[in-house]
Order: C-alpha cells, then structure tokens, then sequence
C-alpha cells in the first residue's frame, strides 16, 4: 500500500428548517442555497414534501461547504441528530420538535425560533382547554441548545406585509451564525424576485431585532388574567357596587366580583348585579363559618367566579344584544382590517329552534306550549331552520334590536326560570357540602365550568355537569374528594362524548372499597 | 392547470452546452431527457415525480421545437402502454410515475414490454417514495425489474451522476433491447445541485416518419410461440449484452484504495449517507476520500457477477448497504460467491435493519458492528460519533414526548372537501356509524382527526371497489369516497362500471375538486379550466350515467353543508337498489386562491367594486366549547386566549389567513352549534349606490344604538387590544 491517506476533517455547515406546510420553507431555503452560492461555497438543500405540503409538519436540510482544490463536497440527504449547526423553526411546537427529533444539541446548535403558537387539530379539538404547555418547550430549550434566538416572527412578517420565510432568513442573518455579510442575504432575496420589497423589510426588522439575540418568552405564556373593570366610573348605581365589593367580600373575592358585576350590568342591569352581590352573602357567611379565612376564601371567591357566569346565560336576547352594539360594528371592521373606503356587512348564522322560542317567552305561555307536543313540532318546522341575518340592513338590525330589548322582560322568561332553578340546586349542593367538606364544595362551584355552548353542545355541557355534580353526595368526606371531583371535571374537558368522563367515574368508583 | 406555474424552471431547460444548471434533481432528470434526444413523453403526476410532468407541460414551445410529443397519460398503465412506440421504432421514450404504487398499476404493460423487448431506448424514471415523507405502502420497485427483467438504474444522487444515468440509461436500453428503470429517491428527486448542461438533442427518427411508415414483426408480439423465444432471448441475447454494456461503460463505480481487508458494497442511492456514516466512523472525508474500498451500484439490476468477484477476492469480509426489504442484492452476492467457492464473508442486513431507511446514524451503528467484526484495527482511537442520546434522555426533553402535539398534513384553509366530511359527521350523528371504504387523494385526510372517517384505502379509484364485499342485505349502506383524480384513473371502470354491473347497493361519493389535487394540482378529464392542449370539462354525471348508474346526484357546491347532509341521508335511505352516487363538486381552493387572488388585486386596483367574504368569531358570543373545531380542523379557525378572568377556555378564533370559504357558518347552521360565526362582506371601490345604501343604513342603525346606548347603565367597555 502507499503512504497512509491523510482525511480532511472538514465539515460543512448544517441547517435545518422545521416548518409546516405553507408557510414558506422552500422559499427560505432556496434563499440560503443561493446566499451561499453567491458567496462561492457549495451547498445543496433537500426537503421531503410530498403530502406534507398540506399543513403538516416538515423538515427542510441544508449543508454547505467550499469546494477544496476542486472537489465537491459530498453533502448528505438529512439531518443527523448531534450534527446540526442552525434550526430555523417556523413556529414555537416545531422547535419542540426539532429538540424531539435530536437535531438540537448544546455543543452546536443555535436555535431561530418564532414564538408564535399554530394550534394543531389534537389542541382545538377538546372542548376544554387543549394548548400545549409552551413553557415545557423552553424548558427543553435551556437544557437542548447551545443559544436560542425567539420572538414572534409570524406577527413582524404580518405587519411588514410578508412571510414567516423574511423574518426568518432576517433572524438568520442578525443571529451571525453564518459566515455571511447582511447585503448577501439581502441580494439572495432580490434575486428572488417577486415580493422583494416587503421581504426586505421584514428581512431588515427582523435582522436588527435578532441582533440583540431576544429569547422571548412572554408571548407564548398565557395571557394573564386580569379584571380590567375600573374602581370607579362616576355613575353612582355602579359605584355603589363597586363600593360594596369592597366592602363586603374578602379580598380574594373583589377580582371575580368586580368582573362579574361588569358582565352582569352588561347583561341585564344593575339591580341584577346588586342581586347577585346578594346572593355572595350567605356563602361568604357559610365559608366564614367555616374557617374559610384559613383557606383564602376559596368558596366565596369561586361563587363569585361561577355565579356570575351562571347568572349570565347565553341565551338570544344576549346574543341579539351583543351582535347589535355599535362597538361589535367597529370591531368587525378592525377585525377583518377594513379600509376607511370600503363598505363592510356582516352576516350571521342562526339557527333558532323551538327551543329558543319557548325560552324567551313569558313562563306560563310557554309552558302552555310545551304541554302540547304536537303543537311545538308543528311550530319547530317553521322556527326551526338556519337564518342568515344581515345585521347591517335595517330591517335584520331592527329584529335584533327588538329581540335585544326583550331584556325587560327576561325574568318572567321560561328560560330564566328553568336557570335559577338549575342554579338553585347547585348552590343547594354547595352549601350542603362545605359544612361536611369544604374542598369538595369549592370544586363543586367550579364544575360550572362544564356548562357552555348553545343547542345540543349546551344540551351536553348540562348533562356532563349533572352527571358530575351527582357524585358529589357520594365525594363528600371521603379522602381525596376534591381531587376525584377535579379530576372528573377535567375527564369531562377532555371529549365531546364523554367517553374519558364515564372511564373516570367507573375508576373513581373501583378506588374506593 | 398545474397549481403553479413553471415558466422560470422552463427556462432552465433551454440551457445550452457548458451552462450551469442549478435546481431540483426531478428537473435535472427532465433536462437530461431533453439532451439525450428523447422523442415523447408520458406520465402520471404524483410525488416526487409531479415537477417532471409539471414542467413539460408548461414546456410547449421548448417541446415543439425539439419535435418532442408529450402526454399526461390517464394512468401510469397508459404511460408504460406508450412506450411499446419503441418496440418496433427506433425512437427514445421516457415516462414517469411514483413508485411501488404507480408501478403496481403499469405492471401489466411493462410485462409486455420488457418480454417482447425493444428498439428504441425506454426509461421509465421511478421516484421511489420510501423512507420520511412517503405517502405510500413501504415496498420496492426492485422486484419488478427483476421479475420482467428490466434493468434498474440507482445513481449516486448527486445531479451529474443522475443526468448522466438518464443517458447511460437510454444508450443501455438500446444495447441490450430492454427497458430500464431509473430509481430516484425522495430526496434526490428535491435535492438542489449543479450540473453542466449539453444542448438539447432533436430525435434522429421522428415519431410522424414512424407512424407513416409502420412496421411489424410478429416475434415482438406477446403470444406462443414468441413469447417462448422473448424468455430464452432475454436470457441468453439481452442479459449478456447488458452486462457487456454495463461493463465496457463503467456505470458503476469504485472508491477508496483498490485493496483492503474489508470492502463495501453500496447501491448508489445510498452513496451519500454510506460516505457521512464512514465519516463520522473517521473512515472517509467530505471531499469522498476514504480509507477503505467502496464498490457502488449505479446499475443495481442486473449485478455484474465479474465485477462482484473481483473486489470480493482477497477480502476477509465485504457488507453490502441495501435499503428495503427483501435484500435482493445481498441475497445474489451470497450465490454469486457460493457458485464459485470465494469465501468472503457478506454482511449485510445482519447488521444493518431489515426494513426502514437508512440514514447516517443506523449505517454507523451497522458499519461499526461490521467492523470491529472483521477489521477492528481499522476503526483506530474511534473519534466521538455525533449523538442527541444525552440530551433525549432528559427528563426535560423527555417531557416534550407528551406536549409537541402531532401535525399531519390535512385539508387546506377554506377546502371545499371540509364540508363533505362535516356533512358526514352529521350524518353519522343521525344514521349512526357507517362504514366507509376510502381512496387516494387530498380526500384521505378525513381518516384523522378531527374527522376520523374511513376504514380502508385498497388503491387509486378503488375505493367504491373496495366495498364491493358489502352487497348484502343489511340495515346499513356502505360508503365509498373517491376522489375525481382516482375516478378518471380507474375507478369509472373498476369501482363504479364493477357497482353498478353487479348492483352494488352502496353509497358512492365521488369528490370532484376539479383537479388531481393531490399531486400538484394537474388538469384531468372534468377539470373546469380551459386548457388548449387538453380535453377538459367532461363531466363526471355524464360518464357515470353513460356507463349505466341511475341514482346520481350532483352537488355544485360542497359548502352548503345542509344540502350536502340532505343528499347523503337521502342516499343512505333509498329504496333504491344498485349504486347511488353522489358528485360533490367545488373547486380546490388552493388552486382557486392561486388562480383568482392575482384577478381579485388587479380588479381592486382597477377601481372595479369587489366583495371580499372573510369570517370572524364574536368573542363574546363564543363560549370556548370548541365544537365548530371538531366539525372542521381549518388551519385559519384557532383559538385565543382572552384576558376575561370569568373565562376558563380558549375562545375561537379566526385568522387573517381565512378565504372566506363559507365552512364556519354552513357548518354552525347545519350542526345548530352556536350564532358566534358571522362573515364579513368587505366592499372595495362601492359604487354610489354602495355608499348611499350604507349611509342611510348607518344613519338608521347608529340612531337606534345610541338610543340604546343612552339608556343603558354599564361599564365602559374595557379597551381591546
């Protein structure tokens, strides 16, 4: 053999793009070929979109390397978990799932992240609250890279006019993990043609924002929850209610309160604010009876939560109301980003039934009604069908505002006295509870969280709810009690069906003997 | 047309000799054609082979000149059925299609084909969708060219060693009278690279000079006793040619020094990661230089016999690095060397996995397993492999298993086959369960959530086939979704011709999006659009009434999700015996978006009145019980979290990315979810009569909301972001 070879320990720059399908990465990676071509290296860039194009999760590779007296690189295919230099990720759960597929390592890899959140099918479909934990990304991100660049890249596209692809290849060039000078990406994109201006501005915003290397976190937590309702508002019939939050309810209790009064002048007035300020009474005298002061007033302070939104039903009155408000009009034109000179009419889908109709009547002639079953099937064929009411013309606005100005009347409504009674009873089962079991009682309030939706969702959310507020008799003493009724709430959350709901009340049943 | 346009990559295939071609493998394999002198074209679109066909066909004035016929052919069994051109004339034919799935559906040509042999050079380029991002069955095309004996070209990939293949190929095709298979993998397929271009070649003999002067020769015909003479010809006439060819032209390859203790076998395909794995193994450099032997299959069919016992003799051990299953090449080297007595060890997929791809980190964990068997010296002080498996295994990487939520591709914002299967959930809410037989198409997307429809999927077009078991007296109807991509490929005959020959009494929903979506958005049969080289709007009513169905129903607009919902109860209730077949038509709405937004920008900055149609959610309205999300899975319908302390759940929401498709109120009508849903006419350039209406309706409607306004006690409404 001849004199041993001597290898080259060069290796060539690698980067990934997660994105999904839509959102540009081919265009960000062509991008990144070309800048790297232009400046005399050789690069390649593969990608596997196939079906993934349709909104899926996919994965864009490049490598890039100078040729060496001659000779080409050779470059592989994809991605080897440990040996990625970049991950540009197009939105926040895509870098989890570059940390997941191992392609984030803290020896190498630099991470340029949108903190914007694209929620997938599994999240939008529960009917509670299915978002993925955000924080458990950033979590992964301080154990898994070497330094991560985030900020909302999708927003700054959107207000320069562009795509996440600029912002993204801007977050690239500012972050200086390439060895290129900004005018070559910033040719790379002209070259590109089309669309070259707004690209370049969103290129060049978020060029300068990445250069202070931001690790934004803030945008993916939770929005914080705050009452917004001011202390005072110079009418004197609400700040009488105000006053007496403050001085009535604990501390704990006044956020929800003030909240819940503001819903509830919203929704019918005053006088029916100060009602359910009323009703707070007894249970804040129960929960101090029973040592609620050591328990942060937890039962008052979910009355206080609950109550409102329980004396708040959505029923039409409310939603004629909201839909005809002057506000609602000018939201829409922002919501839908309308120009001064442009005209815009909203349409809305109702589907009024029998149901709706008897409701809203006066108790008596309703139920009158609804004792002759051939009488409500005859009138739900010709209530029952979806409407579409164009609330910009006169004579749909004029039936909304009609329907919204049966509020005087909603306290005689047949719908009005079915929900105080429905309302009755849970708070019967409240103050029952707390003597024997306090958690059990606070847990028992906040199962009103079930309840939502209109029609058949409504229909369900109620039963859900009866069927957990009727293991509470069965809860209350026994260990763990709060916890089992949490945790049937959240089974409840979990499904349309119910399916997780009725697994849980059978283990529920089986752990205790 | 093609769901974008290709007017900047036809451009690349004008290239003349000593320019730079910079792009995409499949487009290098097309200007590589176009070199070679190929004289017509064929194909089915699919992934990752859709740019071919895309491209040609927005190639019209390059293809003329050249004197090139090319076809978007109905199937890949009328493109393989094409080449028989080249049977009896010496003119080059080249067609396309995905594979294993495509080639299941030509095989029956291709028999044909490769007994009777040919004159002319026949490439049938495969884009093998296996491994990540495939949409297929996990098979190789490799059994095919070893059953009919057609050889399969597997270049390194890299766009040289593919473009020179395309012409390797054809020059071997005629050498040894055969049709050759040219495998190009997913990524290689969209793999951006480099190669210096030739100028591209008119055919020597025209396909009109043929067809002006036929010929025939009754040993080329598939029938005794002739197709006893192809099999003895084929073994004993072509296989030694090719094999000469093969041989004389070095198609394939050797690397690294010529001796070694340990040598390694390689299909061509796999090149790259074999070189990145010997890499990380300190065995190789990027450049390609590597310390020991290398031995690459571009030509992984038929195995040159001489070649393998060359580089096996004097080698403890060779490994031959086959993705796939089975290991067909693995399998001829062990009889290769049994019939001659060489005792060289091989290896193989007794190291490596027996199925699934092979990337950088499986070949190393196998190379090295090979190694330290047979040449362990060689691995010297083993410099640290590149590895996540510390970082993976934090608790707090290991937590993200459970969060990262999985994103499957799905419908697109605003498509019109949402509503079809919303519809079908109602259904299902009322008649029950159904069970549903599915196809291949964008429409397969309802097997996942939020949908979940669909049992079985048994092949393009055969989804009503599929069900066809089910014709039995019973209190249910089977279902059977195909698409008009799958219908027009086979399944007029195959699934509805089969229903209503044998009275299938069954449900049959055809999905009409006016294109095969799917795969890129290409023109087919019932298209709308009007294209001068094509036949289009043939209609799909017509055709299944032609070929004898009785019930059909047509539905122009798959959004009015009611009349969609009225339609399929009324199919599944019939008294009605035999197929009842329901066509659900509306135009794909990415290509619609594609097609109109560029018309819509122009007419706005034209000053002509145009409503735009978005949809948005009243927030208050909204009680965050999400069931319009389980009815649809639109990217553009979301959620947001407010500021509401009362509020417990996300609220949804939609966002600016919505076209206004109409699914959000249809569907919340339909269901009887809930009055959140409102769409936004959004009037641009009003004519007067505009402006005067919404003058005297704000003038009305303003009076009484501040009449209102007045009346009411409440609380400023608190500032919104």
């Amino acid at each position: 053999m001849t004199a041993p070879l001597r290898l080259s320990t060069d290796r060539p720059i690698c980067v990934a793009i997660l994105a999904m399908g839509g959102q540009g990465g081919g265009v960000l990676s062509d991008w990144i070929v070309a800048l790297a071509e232009a400046e005399g290296w050789a690069a390649q860039s593969t990608s596997v979109p196939g079906v993934a194009q349709r909104t899926g999760a996919t994965i864009y590779y490049i490598e890039m390397l100078p040729e060496r007296d001659g000779k080409r690189p050779i470059f592989a295919l994809m991605p080897t978990p440990g040996d990625v230099d970049v991950v540009l990720a197009a939105e926040w759960m895509e870098a989890g799932r570059s940390i997941l597929r191992g392609l984030v390592t803290p020896d190498r890899t630099t991470v340029i992240a949108s903190t914007h959140r694209a929620f997938a099918v599994q999240e939008k479909e529960r009917p509670g609250n299915g978002i993925a934990d955000s924080g458990a990304v950033i979590e992964a991100g301080d154990v898994a890279a070497k330094q991560i660049v985030s900020f909302d890249m999708q927003t700054m596209a959107e207000r320069n006019g562009t795509v996440i692809s600029a912002t993204l290849f801007g977050a690239l060039a500012g972050t200086g993990v390439l060895p290129f000078r900004r005018d070559a990406y910033e040719a790379a994109i002209r070259a590109g043609g089309k669309g070259a201006a707004p690209s370049l501005r969103g290129f060049a915003a978020a060029f300068e924002r990445a250069q202070a290397k931001p690790s934004d976190t803030s945008h993916v937590e939770p929005v914080p929850k705050a009452s917004l309702t001011p202390e005072r508002t110079g009418h004197p019939d609400l700040d009488a209610l105000l006053e007496r939050i403050g001085r009535e309810l604990p501390e704990q209790a006044q956020g929800f309160a003030r909240a819940g009064i503001e819903r509830l002048v919203g929704y019918q007035d005053a006088a029916y604010a100060a009602d359910y300020l009323d009703r707070l009474q007894p249970l804040l005298a129960l929960d101090r009876q029973h040592d609620g002061e050591a328990k942060h007033f937890a039962l008052t302070t979910q009355a206080a939560k609950y109550l409102a939104v329980a004396l708040a039903y959505d029923d039409v009155i409310r939603v004629a109301d909201l839909k005809t408000r002057a506000s609602r009009f000018d939201r829409v034109r922002r919501e839908v980003a309308a120009k001064a000179d442009q005209i815009v009419y909203t349409t809305e889908y109702m589907h009024p039934r029998m149901e709706e109709v008897l409701g809203t009547l006066p108790r008596r002639w309703a139920e009158a009604i609804e004792a002759r079953p051939a009488l409500v099937r005859a009138l739900d064929r010709v209530v029952n069908r979806g409407r579409r009411v164009r609330t910009g013309t006169i004579l749909w606005f004029l039936s909304l505002y009609i329907l919204s100005g049966l509020k005087r009347f909603r306290s005689s409504s047949l719908r009005h006295a079915r929900e105080t009674g429905h309302i009755a009873h849970w708070l019967d089962v409240t103050t029952t509870t707390a003597p024997r079991d306090y958690d059990l009682a606070v847990e028992a309030l906040a199962c009103r969280r079930l309840v939502k939706g209109y029609s058949d969702t409504h229909a369900r959310g109620l039963s859900k709810f009866d069927l957990v507020l009727a293991e509470v008799p069965f809860l209350t003493g026994r260990p763990e009690s709060a916890a089992w009724l949490r945790r049937l709430k959240e089974a409840a959350l979990a499904d349309e069906k119910g399916v997780a709901l009725e697994g849980a009340v059978r283990t529920m049943h089986s752990a205790y003997p | 047309m093609a769901e974008r346009s290709f007017a900047r990559e036809v451009e690349d295939l004008k290239l003349g000799a000593g320019e730079i071609f910079r792009g995409e493998g499949i487009l290098a394999i097309t200007k590589a054609l176009l070199q070679s002198g190929v004289s017509y074209v064929g194909g089915y679109q699919g992934s990752p082979i859709s740019h071919l066909m895309d491209v040609l066909a927005d190639a019209r004035d390059v293809l003329d000149e050249l004197g090139v016929h090319f076809e978007s052919s109905a199937s890949e069994a009328a493109a393989a059925a094409m080449l028989s051109a080249s049977v009896m004339y010496p003119v080059r034919g080249a067609v396309t299609w995905k594979s294993t799935a495509g080639t299941n559906v030509a095989s029956d040509a291709l028999s044909n084909l490769s007994s009777g042999g040919v004159m002319g050079g026949a490439l049938i380029v495969i884009g093998e969708d296996y491994g990540e991002g495939s949409s297929i069955m996990q098979e190789r095309s490799h059994a095919y060219a070893m059953k009919s004996q057609m050889w399969l070209l597997d270049p390194r990939p890299n766009l040289e060693s593919v473009v020179k293949a395309v012409e390797d190929g054809f020059e071997l095709s005629e050498a040894s009278n055969t049709p050759v298979m040219l495998e190009v993998r997913i990524r290689t397929c969209h793999v951006h690279g480099q190669f210096v271009a030739k100028d591209n070649k008119r055919p020597a003999f025209s396909l009109r000079e043929a067809v002006e002067n036929p010929r025939r020769d009754v040993n080329r015909i598939v029938l005794p006793p002739a197709a006893y003479a192809h099999e003895k010809e084929k073994l004993e006439a072509r296989w030694p040619a090719a094999v000469d060819f093969i041989k004389a032209r070095k198609l394939n390859e050797h690397f690294g020094p010529a001796e070694g203790e340990i040598g390694i076998i390689v299909q061509g395909g796999m090149y790259n990661n074999l070189m990145r794995a010997l890499q990380y193994l300190g065995l190789a450099d990027i450049y390609g230089d590597t310390v020991v032997p290398i031995y690459v299959l571009n030509v992984t069919y038929p195995v040159i016999e001489d070649e393998v016992v060359s580089f096996c003799l004097g080698k403890k051990a060779v490994i031959m690095v086959e993705e796939g299953q089975p290991e067909y090449i693995e399998q001829t080297l062990h009889t290769i060397l049994r019939r001659r007595d060489i005792q060289t060890k091989v290896s193989g997929k007794d190291v490596l996995p027996l199925g699934g791809e092979y990337t950088a980190p499986v070949l190393v964990r196998g190379l090295e397993k090979f190694i330290e068997t047979h040449a362990a010296a060689l691995l010297g002080n083993r410099p640290p492999v590149p590895s996540a498996a510390t970082v993976l295994a934090d608790p707090k990487v290991k937590r993200l298993t459970e969060v990262v939520p999985p994103r499957p591709a799905g419908f697109c914002i605003g498509c019109p086959e949402r509503p079809i299967f919303a519809a079908m959930k109602l259904v299902e809410q009322e008649l029950g369960v159904h069970h549903v037989s599915a196809d291949i198409g964008c429409h397969l997307f309802s097997i996942l959530p939020p949908f979940n429809i669909g049992a079985t999927t048994m092949g393009y077009g055969l989804g009503p086939a599929s069900a066809s078991a089910f014709n039995v007296p019973a209190a249910k109807r089977p279902i059977s979704v195909m698409g008009d991509g799958g219908f027009w490929h086979n399944g007029l005959t195959s699934s509805v011709g089969n229903a209503v020959f044998n009275k299938q009494d069954g449900v049959i929903l055809v999905v009409d999006n006016f294109y095969s979506a799917a795969t890129g958005g290409q023109d087919i049969l019932s298209s709308r659009a009007d294209n001068p080289r094509r036949l289009t709007k043939n209609s799909i009513v017509a055709a299944v009434r032609g070929i004898g169905a009785t019930w059909v129903r047509q539905i122009d607009h798959t959004y009015s999700v009611a009349k969609m919902r009225d339609t399929l109860k009324a199919a599944l209730t019939s008294t009605e015996k035999g197929p009842k077949i329901i066509v659900a038509s509306s135009e794909c709405m990415l290509n619609k978006q594609r097609r109109i937004r560029p018309l819509v920008a122009k007419a706005i900055s034209d000053g002509k009145r145009m409503v735009r149609e978005r949809f948005g959610v009243d927030e208050d309205v909204c009680t965050g019980d999400h069931a319009c999300m389980r009815l649809s899975g639109c990217p553009s319908l979301s959620m947001k979290e407010t500021a509401d302390v009362l509020r417990d759940d996300p609220v949804a929401a939609i966002d600016q990315s919505c076209v206004g498709c109409g699914n959000c109120g249809e569907v919340a009508e339909a269901a009887v979810l809930c009055p959140s849903f409102y769409r936004a006419d959004i009037i641009s350039n009003p004519t007067g009569w505009d402006r005067f209406l919404a003058r005297v309706r704000g003038a009305v409607i303003g009076a009484l909301q501040r009449r209102r306004e007045a009346q009411r006690v409440e609380f400023v409404p608190a500032v919104e972001a």
